[in-house]
């Protein structure tokens, strides 16, 4: 059974959205995306700065199963990226929700909740 | 699933928390916990593998050592009951049908380990080649079960669990012995590069083998390990895989296996001819085994670029390497190509190909 946080926000590509006080968004991948992955083995991600559209491909995480492309849940400024997760990309694995995060976007627009589905929603559609 | 076949410890793996998945028709387990923590600890302790998909096949007769020599690449003349041979069988173009072990049991009792994926192939090859020959082949591959220890502490486990002197049996040689109450041939044989043992037993027994070898196993740091790690060691270790490095159009020469075809062993064998040719020629291409500083895996089917650019081959097997922490790998490259520099294109990057002699890693592996 996977681990589905009900603070969090998700994607149908398997993104979860987590907002912060400061008003960025914080996103990574769920549990069910990293436990179907097996093993990562490399995380690529954006350049700080960079202007993402919603649905725009951020990065790509790699597997010793596959590589798989990372989809932006909403519109932003990349503000922060996790470079600990070039020399230890398996922390994904351990902590997708935790230290295993991807990268801080400052939103284009506010954060419309209806637009990503809420714990009980994601839950069903990985059920 | 249901059309998959199962190993006897297919419900085994499913309560140790194995992934199940379809390789080669078979429902196995790619992976308990983690391929790379699996991996490690097969170069660290020890692993348990379950390999019993694999197929047997008994050559019995008169003139089965005969037979054999025509068979298979390698030199069957040298075997002497209890030695292990490792062998390609070659079609007469000198493509590959199958990589095996040959066993000697005895003058007129042979016994052959082939890939699970070739098992229905193989048969029909190999009956077809007896005709004329005064022997008998069964396939055996229903009545064994077949488990791998393998790593650094493997022959110490599987001693703690049987009177046999392990330590009398060589690498590449085998012996008959009960381990934990099950009759096995104890095989010092494997496909990490690591010292170990690969114990045929009655399929029936499976089951109470390995529990009792996970239980001896536990305190020296044993861990299940699945197909997934057993293909990164195998690669780390620069060992071929049927469909891979070597396949029905890459012969035994062209894959580095030189070593393996005894064009001059007295025998004319199946495929002689054509690799007499090749060798005289020289092959028009090459596998070549990299490595690239860099952890983005270069998959199996990536182009391979020489200099200018330009595709001179392409990837047939690439993993991360979880000792080295890159990615390694082995690719098909026109000969003439291997002696330029190569790379290949990950999703934009260019990423140079570093030509390693393999092993990728010192192995710690017996010598015969």
């Amino acid at each position: 059974m996977s681990n589905i946080p009900a603070s969090l926000r998700y994607a149908k590509s398997h993104e979860w959205l987590k907002p912060e006080a400061d008003g960025t968004v914080t996103i990574g991948i769920t549990d069910y995306a990293q436990n179907s992955l097996g093993d990562i083995t490399y995380v690529q991600a954006p350049k700080l700065g960079a202007v993402l559209k919603t649905g725009e491909v951020f990065g790509v995480v790699e597997s010793v199963k596959a590589a798989s492309d990372l989809y932006a849940p909403v519109a932003g400024t990349v503000v922060a990226v996790n470079g600990a997760l070039e020399s230890a990309p398996e922390t994904v694995n351990r902590a997708p929700y935790s230290e295993g995060w991807m990268l801080r976007l400052k939103p284009a627009d506010a954060v419309s909740a209806n637009t990503l589905l809420d714990a009980t929603a994601y839950a069903k559609l990985v059920g | 699933m249901s059309e998959l076949k199962r190993t006897p410890l297919r419900d085994f793996h499913a309560a140790h928390g194995g992934r199940l998945v379809d390789f080669a028709g078979w429902e196995m387990p790619v992976q308990y916990r983690s391929i790379l923590e699996e991996h490690k600890a097969v170069r660290r302790t020890a692993g348990l593998f379950d390999v019993s998909h694999m197929g047997e096949v008994d050559v019995r007769g008169p003139e089965a050592a005969k037979f054999l020599n025509h068979l298979v690449t390698n030199d069957v003349a040298k075997l002497f009951p209890g030695r292990v041979l490792y062998s390609p069988m070659c079609y007469p173009s000198g493509g590959v049908v199958d990589d095996l072990l040959v066993y000697m049991r005895g003058a007129e009792d042979y016994f052959l380990c082939i890939n699970a994926g070739n098992i229905a192939k193989d048969l029909a090859w190999i009956r077809e080649c007896a005709v004329g020959f005064n022997v008998t082949i069964t396939d055996r591959s229903d009545d064994y079960a077949l488990l791998a220890v393998q790593g650094p502490r493997a022959a110490e486990i599987v001693q703690s669990l049987t009177g046999a002197k392990l330590g009398l049996v060589k690498y590449y040689h085998f012996a008959e012995a009960t381990v934990a109450g099950v009759h096995c041939i104890a095989s010092r044989t494997g496909y990490t590069g690591e010292d170990g043992f690969e114990l045929y037993h009655a399929a029936s027994e499976a089951v109470a083998l390995a529990t009792a070898l996970l239980e001896a196993g536990a305190s020296r740091g044993l861990e299940l390990a699945g197909l997934g790690a057993r293909d990164s060691l195998r690669l780390e270790a620069g060992y071929p895989l049927y469909g891979h490095e070597i396949t029905q159009d890459i012969s035994p020469l062209t894959a580095g296996l030189g070593w393996t075809v005894k064009l001059d062993k007295g025998a004319d064998f199946i495929g002689r001819a054509a690799l007499v040719a090749e060798k005289q020629n020289g092959a028009a291409n090459k596998i070549v085994f990299f490595k690239t500083g860099d952890r983005r895996i270069v998959r199996a089917d990536t182009p391979v670029l020489g200099a200018d650019g330009v595709t001179v081959g392409r990837v047939v097997s690439g993993t991360l390497s979880p000792i080295l922490n890159e990615a390694i790998g082995s690719a098909l490259v026109t000969t003439s190509a291997a002696a330029q520099p190569l790379a290949v294109d990950i999703r934009g990057t260019k990423l140079n190909l570093h030509l390693v002699k393999p092993p990728f890693v010192e192995l710690k592996k017996p010598t015969a």
